[in-house]
């Protein structure tokens, strides 16, 4: 700080409370909402203070759900969420590590092409060419399975290019003396490139896990069946049953746990969620 | 293309490495792109049985579409209400941040999670607050004499996505400009500050230009954000109504896709949000060129 001005310090502090308090709000009515019964909003004005219906209302989804609102038990729907959400984040680690460093450790005819092709999923996001895409997943039999939720999404540039941006920094060293050591590719990348790429990996996978918890077409288009319904798609069924029956307590409760798993990684591994984010956009 | 300096010698391990990401590349973007790129200058006839090569009867169609063009206006006004809005406020809690050291990290902390949030279950959240039977904000607004409906009013329906996309924006916006200040050097504020210039002036004038960079880079990402990756928000909340006030491309694309099945003009529509995606993704990359050469 330039100066100690302490009107200033005081507005500072102000406004980062009043943005805080507008950030968390939503959130916070939200949480009320579920924990109130579903005549508590008659009087036409939502209730400020929890509730005593917190455990009936989560047990209610997350044991039964809203069948009928084509909400199968929310456990389910979070088990599926969760196992696409690690598969998608993993997959799209495993096979970018492995292309960067064929990009960047090997000189071979077709690799400014391949790197080009690879560049080109970043112009061509799912919601773009999505009728196509469903057709081919369709032509594939992979509708309702989690091949079909996890596989057409798992390309990633993003993470190809941080990885190769990333092995251009490891010195040359590192790998001559690999080689003069007698160590082949594959021995280099598993002992060498992996264990110092782990930080990155890391803070990729947090980045990726959020992506795929939070896809939405994508899985609303391919499953059909309950059984492999995620938790984002599920809460907007909920809502949109649930909105004519006044039953806002449990469509909150939905959507906070639906949010919750992916916020409470960011809030407990801040700084590689920070370093993750600033290093996939460079 | 940059390697290093020496590499190691195998005429297959490279394509079998490359092979994963590239059959998948190959099956799921490219070929689908094509298929509407060729779909997009095709008309099937009602019964899907066979389809005519029209060149760019679909596109011409589209464009004097009053419903089409009326997307596009909604697209504007949304990207560029959550760009301003978002990066504004971001902006604002960024400079507040880096003013308060000590509490810098715990502030922090409270506004970075909202990125974590799925669009849908932000435009729940929000959906939620505006609600014109339960929601807090329609029972403020009542008391200023205004009565909230974002089923019936077209405005209300914008400003509510607006809101609930740029809210969930905030997060990013404000980490990359909390990087952008921190590397502003002290020592220019520091000499500004000794010539006499007060907090706001050295702001405006020092730190904002020299903020710049950032400030372009993350306008073209919330243009991009607003206009590709807030589905959910819209198909969670208004669904394109009321009167089609917020049908923007992206969601236009999948309602005339999937519900009206219009292959033709559907797959037109796919290849100009193509196009602008590629517009955006070249003016994104240009930036990162010119941030390395200064």
């Amino acid at each position: 700080m330039v100066e100690n001005r302490p009107f200033l310090n005081f507005l500072t502090h102000l406004v980062l409370i009043l943005g805080v308090l507008t950030v968390v709000f939503p959130v916070y009515l939200a949480f009320i909402a579920s924990t109130h019964g579903p005549t508590d909003f008659m009087s036409g004005i939502v209730p400020l203070l929890p509730g005593d219906h917190f455990s009936a209302n989560y047990g209610y989804l997350l044991g039964t759900g809203e069948s009928t609102a084509g909400a199968p038990p929310f456990l389910l729907m979070l088990a599926n969420s969760l196992a696409m959400a690690i598969m998608i984040a993993f997959g799209k680690i495993a096979i970018s590590i492995i292309s960067a460093f064929a990009i960047v450790y090997f000189r071979f005819p077709l690799r400014v092409p391949a790197f080009w092709l690879i560049f080109m999923t970043l112009m061509l996001p799912v919601e773009v060419r999505i009728l196509p895409t469903y057709k081919v997943v369709a032509d594939l039999g992979m509708l309702n399975s989690y091949s079909g939720l996890v596989i057409p999404v798992i390309a990633s540039a993003t993470a190809t290019f941080l990885f190769r941006q990333f092995f251009l920094t490891v010195p040359e060293e590192m790998m001559e003396a690999a080689r003069v050591d007698g160590a082949g590719p594959m021995k280099f990348f598993r002992d060498i490139l992996l264990p110092l790429s782990r930080t990155n990996i890391a803070a990729l996978f947090i980045i990726m896990f959020i992506y795929g918890w939070n896809q939405y077409l994508w899985p609303m288009l391919i499953t059909t069946e309950p059984h492999y319904y995620t938790v984002v798609m599920g809460i907007k069924r909920l809502a949109s049953v649930l909105d004519g029956d006044n039953q806002w307590n449990l469509v909150m409760a939905g959507v906070i746990l639906a949010g919750l798993p992916p916020v409470l990684v960011i809030i407990f591994m801040q700084r590689l969620f920070v370093k993750g984010l600033v290093e996939t956009e460079k | 293309m940059q390697t290093k300096r020496t590499v190691f010698h195998s005429r297959v391990l490279p394509y079998f490495l490359l092979a994963p990401q590239l059959i998948i590349t190959l099956i799921f973007f490219v070929w689908p792109a094509a298929q509407a790129i060729w779909q997009s200058f095709l008309r099937q006839d009602p019964f899907g049985l066979k389809a005519t090569f029209v060149w760019f009867a679909n596109y011409t169609r589209l464009l004097d579409d009053p419903d089409y063009l009326n997307a596009l206006g909604a697209t504007f006004v949304f990207s560029v209400g959550v760009t301003v809005l978002s990066m504004g406020l971001s902006l604002l809690f960024a400079v507040c941040v880096n003013r308060v050291l000590r509490s810098g990290r715990f502030y922090t902390t409270l506004l970075v999670w909202p990125y974590a949030v799925a669009p849908a279950a932000a435009g729940l959240l929000w959906w939620f607050m505006f609600n014109p039977s339960v929601g807090i904000i329609p029972y403020l607004l009542s008391f200023l004499g205004y009565e909230w409906n974002h089923r019936l009013h077209t405005g209300d329906a914008m400003v509510l996505i607006i809101i609930a996309a740029a809210w969930k924006q905030i997060s990013y916006n404000f980490l990359f400009f909390v990087a952008g200040l921190q590397s502003v050097p002290q020592s220019l504020t520091e000499a500004a500050a000794i010539d006499g210039a007060g907090p706001f002036k050295r702001f405006w004038t020092v730190v904002f230009p020299l903020l710049s960079p950032t400030t372009f880079f993350l306008a073209v990402i919330n243009i991009t954000y607003a206009m590709f990756d807030t589905f959910g928000i819209v198909d969670a909340t208004t669904s394109g109504g009321p009167s089609q006030s917020t049908n923007i491309l992206v969601y236009k694309v999948y309602a005339d896709g999937f519900i009206g099945l219009n292959l033709g003009p559907s797959a037109a529509q796919s290849v100009i949000l193509m196009l602008i995606v590629v517009v955006l993704t070249v003016v994104q990359f240009r930036w990162i060129e010119r941030k390395v050469q200064y």
